[in-house]
């Protein structure tokens, strides 16, 4: 009975283009440089300071420099890579809790944990929020120009600060994106060229006297 | 989105011709409605570009879909990093608008792994823009487009607890699209902790985050299986006295939230799964009151879109008070105030949302069946005239007003008489002239109750009555027998 309720509703959720006269949500202001020391973001809008600084500064870890997703996971990477007294502890009873929201399961290992978000919450086998902690903690990556690492991820944690700092100057095809497990069909020899000629700029050359190291062109021509 | 929403109304220079074809698109989309079985309703955050080449604020220029070479190169390009990749994941997501171009991407092998790469990547512009590629993707009307972005679901959950609320909206409308899609997709959403992601989530304060979440949940809740999975796992989460709150609260903000979740809150009724936890919740008292505070908004200023919110709260209500009577928490609705609301909302939309009129009778005949209390307060409130008065309308509200004054009817001779007194014999006499055949039964229901319990009138017009008697056939006997 009264179906014809849910056929507004229906035609109420369908309906939601924006059209022409809206005014738009996103007020513009003029160009600001991000807050934290040391990254010359640039932004012009609002919305794209906030989600920048919840990706990279929000939830960074002060150790390693990684930066997480959320403020639960952040709080799981500094307990399991960076407390002594949890490996201590990790020896005798299961200390590697599971990732999932509302599931309370904890585990000896870390490789215990990955099978239990792989097997029975379904998650991805290379979920990048899971890595196991390195034996040693190094921010440097030589890649094999050979081929594309399959194992290698695009990973938010192992980039550094100052990696993302590179990316952002866009002055060499970043490796912190382009690394899809495979490549996509095509030629494979293409972007094999491209790998050997790229190198990290070390992170205390400026371009330029006196220049700030910021990647200008994110101004959006009004 | 609902901001969104009310801005569509406002008249603008090209206006008329935009007026029309937006009414043929909605009248053939009702059409469609109509037709199918089950409404799959997804939604698509698509912003207009912000400036064009001239600096003059424009549409986004809709641009051609790509061929495979296109996609093929464009993905290379934003692996290489040869040129600015923000600009070219938004020329590959102006593209993803398209269906053909959806499909060639998702056959594309590896294209999903870069996009959720991107997707996952720390840029926060580039995260952005591969987001709204994936929205694109899960807004797609080809099934094994939206089950191709299955990949992306743990990192989309993962993200809802972050803070940046375009972002997070964003990956609730895709997952809300996703989640309509298929069992396929559900079967992997809720092992992934889908429900008590979003029991954190509804705490945040963003009326846009609550409202994505609100529709997310929506969806779910009409699931085929919702009943049996996701139904208990929602009652048993901190959800459900959220929803409540949301529903109630700051209705001049949120609107839109309170749409979204009073449907929730609809769909978890209507299953009967545990009606009884949310009755102890309050869940009763929360809605009358929505309902009295919005009856007095509708005499203060016209509000675009309040029957979106009405008729889910009527249909809770009237599901609440049809429930049997389980541990001891029979439903109870003692302000009259009610009624008065209820004859505001169905004067106020009877030409132009007449859905709205069943949904408040349907209601009424709840509340009227089982209390004497209602019953009288119709009467004494002198709503009786307003409800005569909706005896002429379409088939099914007539059939419901004259169920309603069964009701009244059935209480005894003193509601008869009040009734009598009233005219109701009159109109009735224009209801049994109908052709339908069960308006006439109710009508001759009806009719019984009245000369049951007033002797006198069933003598004194019984003979105006028999003559109809002539004209009506088959219904004949009943009347036969009632004079």
């Amino acid at each position: 009975m009264a179906r014809d309720g849910d056929i507004h509703r229906h035609l109420y959720l369908q309906d939601i283009l924006t059209n022409v006269t809206e005014v738009t949500e996103r007020s513009k202001v003029s160009e600001f440089c991000c807050n934290i020391v040391g990254c010359c973001q640039v932004f012009d809008t609002l919305e794209g300071y906030e989600h920048h600084y919840n990706t990279l500064h929000r939830n960074m870890c002060s150790f390693c420099k990684r930066s997480f997703p959320s403020g639960h996971l952040l709080d799981t990477h500094i307990l399991e890579w960076h407390d002594s007294l949890f490996q201590i502890m990790a020896e005798k009873q299961n200390m590697y809790q599971c990732l999932v929201e509302g599931c309370a399961e904890k585990f000896k290992s870390s490789k215990d944990r990955k099978d239990h978000l792989v097997k029975v919450h379904l998650y991805p086998s290379d979920f990048r929020f899971d890595k196991p902690k390195k034996a040693k903690s190094s921010t440097k990556h030589s890649k094999p120009p050979s081929k594309l690492d399959a194992s290698v991820p695009m990973d938010v944690n192992v980039e550094t600060y100052e990696q993302s700092q590179v990316d952002s100057m866009e002055i060499c095809p970043s490796e912190s994106v382009a690394n899809p497990t495979q490549p996509v069909s095509g030629p494979i020899s293409s972007l094999q060229e491209k790998k050997l000629y790229k190198s990290r700029i070390p992170s205390t050359i400026c371009f330029g006297q006196g220049a700030s190291r910021g990647f200008k062109s994110m101004k959006k021509k009004v | 989105m609902w901001s969104r929403r009310s801005c569509r109304y406002r008249p603008d220079a090209s206006g008329l011709e935009e007026l029309r074809a937006r009414r043929r698109e909605q009248e053939s989309a009702l059409r469609k409605a109509r037709r199918q079985q089950q409404l799959v309703s997804k939604r698509l955050l698509r912003e207009d570009s912000l400036v064009n080449g001239d600096g003059q604020a424009g549409v986004e220029i809709a641009a051609e879909p790509l061929s495979e070479q296109e996609v093929l190169q464009l993905l290379r390009n934003i692996q290489m990093g040869t040129e600015e990749r923000k600009k070219l994941l938004s020329r590959l997501r102006q593209g993803l608008q398209h269906k053909e171009t959806q499909q060639k991407f998702v056959r594309l092998e590896g294209s999903m792994q870069v996009l959720i790469g991107l997707f996952t990547s720390s840029l926060a512009n580039i995260q952005i823009e591969a987001a709204r590629c994936l929205h694109e993707l899960s807004h797609s009307s080809d099934p094994a487009v939206a089950e191709a972005c299955l990949p992306a679901t743990s990192y989309l959950l993962t993200y809802l607890s972050g803070h940046s609320v375009e972002f997070t909206e964003l990956c609730l409308y895709t997952l809300g699209n996703l989640a309509v899609e298929s069992d396929a997709v559900r079967k992997r959403l809720l092992p992934q902790g889908i429900i008590p992601t979003l029991a954190s989530c509804i705490q945040s304060p963003h009326v846009a985050v609550l409202e994505g979440l609100g529709y997310i949940l929506s969806q779910l809740l009409q699931a085929r299986e919702a009943a049996t999975k996701i139904i208990p796992l929602v009652l048993d989460s901190v959800l459900p006295q959220h929803m409540l709150r949301l529903v109630s609260s700051n209705l001049e903000l949120g609107m839109g939230v309170a749409v979204e979740f009073s449907w929730c809150l609809h769909y978890i009724v209507c299953s009967h799964v545990n009606n009884a936890l949310l009755i102890s919740q309050g869940i009763v008292s929360t809605l009358v009151l929505l309902l009295l505070e919005l009856a007095s908004m509708i005499s203060k200023a016209a509000t675009e879109g309040l029957e979106l919110l009405i008729c889910p709260v009527l249909r809770c209500l009237s599901n609440l008070l049809a429930e049997d009577e389980t541990d001891g928490c029979k439903v109870q609705i003692q302000d009259e105030r009610l009624l008065v609301a209820l004859f505001l909302f169905m004067q106020y939309f009877l030409q132009q949302h007449p859905f709205i009129v069943q949904e408040c009778l349907w209601l009424l005949n709840n509340l009227t069946a089982d209390e004497p209390i209602f019953c009288s307060a119709v009467l004494t409130l002198d709503l009786l005239p307003a409800l005569l008065q909706l005896l002429p309308c379409s088939r099914m509200v007539t059939l419901l007003a004259l169920t309603v004054l069964c009701n009244i009817a059935e209480k005894g001779p003193a509601y008869c008489h009040q009734l009598h007194q009233k005219a109701v014999l009159p109109s009735l006499l224009s209801t049994l002239a109908l052709s339908d055949a069960q308006v006439v039964g109710q009508s001759l229901e009806l009719l019984h109750l009245l000369f049951l319990h007033l002797p006198e009138v069933g003598l004194s017009s019984g003979f105006q009555f028999l003559c109809i008697v002539q004209r009506l056939g088959n219904h004949g006997g009943k009347l036969t027998a009632t004079t």
